[in-house]
């Protein structure tokens, strides 16, 4: 039966590597992907439109800032249904697994993660914060802070997570980062310019137009790591406890 | 064998990236369509995800390019007060400019590097559903298999067709060997859609009533075992 299945995956196969004698070769600076129009008018333009020193974070933020509005959406929607498929499934009463045993938390792992975690959430705020000048962004900032929250479930359980982010908090903040991302867009509209167009906010602060793009940007990239931490840690909160949101892992 | 021109030394010298991405998506793929776990088909998905990433990032790659972020010396707008060298201030004085043409060719593509970024989170996304689906479905009914899940599914669907509870679709087959409908003989198989829906109307029609007496009556029922078996698992905590 599975020898069945090797035939259209090799057959995929073959087509792919047809496929590849076409495409340009390791690293060719005159490659269709590197000389492109496109690419060639984000790097030569970024810096004079907007201020930003990391191209990845002004295409992602500002050129191309209508994905990433709805790529939080997808990321958000997903959290949602998590919620909404495990909320009250299964048995309320979790039943005794044979290996598990009740001790408390341990002494060098909870000591050694209460030094770690403020470390963690210091560098994710800094991995947001300076997502135009150095790698990085809301993305990455949120999920570092998710991580945080994941580490203290991790070392203590999920009841000493939940007390710090509950759940509840997590829905809200989740929304609040769309909210945020759509209000500088819908703001820039009421400015005159077109949805998410960041420079008419040149208007109201008193900032140059590129100048105000950067900024725009940056409060994107807040809203983005908030739906982003909020839901990273409602995924592992709901996953790891089937829906229960006690015990955990 | 490894000449100029030759099949081998084309695909794993010169286009190794391409190599590894097609090897590891006909992994994933294999995995999908193969594996009878549905973790494991989900594991097949992310293996899957990883191949088209690295794709993505290894056409980006530029040669003698650097990470696209600009260089202080490049960026139209960098702050300019720290650096003393006499030629660059010059440049900058000049006010902001489009980046020259061959100066382009020193940073990297940055919209691959955008695309994956946000693919990345977004697969994050999307498997913590899918976990979160299989978890409900193994607490559904026991298992992830994929077939013995179909089989559970089937016997299933047989005892709430003998309670009359309910007929979802695709148990015509099983529905008819039950109860024939009428003198005519066994419905056609090719006819499936046509007596699935005869089936649908006669049945909601002839146990509208006995449904909601019947699925309250087992609600209660299921309540009362829930109950029976909350305090013995309290009880059982409580010992140990």
């Amino acid at each position: 039966m599975k020898i069945f299945t090797l035939i259209p995956v090799l057959f995929v196969g073959a087509l792919l590597l047809y496929a590849a004698k076409d495409f340009p070769e390791w690293g060719s600076p005159s490659g269709p992907a590197s000389d492109s129009p496109v690419s060639s008018h984000f790097i030569a333009n970024t810096g004079v439109d907007t201020e930003v020193p990391n191209m990845v974070t002004a295409v992602l933020a500002d050129y191309r800032g209508f994905d990433t509005m709805f790529e939080t959406v997808v990321v958000f929607i997903a959290g949602m249904a998590v919620i909404a498929i495990l909320k009250n499934s299964g048995r309320k009463k979790p039943v005794r697994r044979e290996y598990e045993v009740d001790a408390e938390p341990d002494l060098i792992v909870t000591n050694t993660v209460r030094l770690l975690i403020p470390v963690i959430q210091i560098f994710a705020f800094y991995v947001l914060a300076h997502g135009h000048v150095s790698p990085g962004g809301g993305f990455q900032g949120g999920v570092l802070m998710g991580a945080s929250f994941i580490l203290v479930a991790l070392s203590w359980d999920l009841e000493t997570a939940l007390a710090r982010f509950p759940m509840q908090w997590t829905t809200i903040v989740a929304g609040l980062g769309i909210v945020l991302y759509a209000g500088i867009g819908i703001f820039s509209m009421f400015l005159g310019g077109e949805f998410l167009d960041y420079a008419e906010l040149a208007k109201v602060f008193p900032v140059s137009r590129e100048m105000a793009r950067y900024h725009a940007m940056l409060g994107v990239e807040i809203g983005v790591g908030l739906t982003v931490t909020a839901i990273m840690f409602s995924l592992y909160a709901n996953l790891s406890s089937e829906g229960r949101l006690q015990r955990g892992l | 064998m490894l000449e100029e021109g030759n099949i081998i030394n084309e695909l794993l010298i010169e286009r190794l990236n391409y190599f590894i991405y097609v090897v590891l998506l006909l992994i994933g793929l294999y995995g999908m369509i193969a594996k009878k776990n549905l973790i494991k088909k989900l594991i097949g998905m992310s293996i899957f995800q990883t191949a088209i990433i690295l794709f993505y990032v290894s056409v980006a790659v530029k040669e003698g390019s650097t990470i696209p972020i600009y260089l202080p010396e490049h960026d139209p707008h960098g702050h300019t007060g720290d650096i003393k060298e006499s030629n660059i201030t010059d440049a900058i004085h000049a006010g902001p400019s489009v980046l020259k043409s061959e100066l382009v060719k020193d940073y990297s593509n940055p919209l691959p590097h955008v695309l994956m970024l946000t693919a990345i989170v977004v697969g994050v996304g999307t498997l913590g559903l899918a976990l979160a689906l299989c978890l409900r479905i193994y607490q559904g009914y026991g298992t992830i298999e994929e077939d013995e899940l179909l089989a559970k599914m089937e016997s299933r669907e047989i005892r709430s067709k003998s309670l009359s509870v309910q007929i979802p679709k695709e148990k015509s087959e099983i529905s008819n060997r039950r109860k024939p409908p009428s003198k005519k003989g066994k419905p056609q198989p090719t006819s499936k859609s046509k007596s699935v829906s005869k089936k649908k109307s006669v049945s909601t029609s002839k146990s509208e009533n006995q449904v909601s007496v019947k699925s309250s009556r087992s609600q209660k029922n299921k309540k009362a075992v829930k109950k029976v078996v909350g305090s013995k698992v309290s009880n059982k905590g409580n010992k140990s």
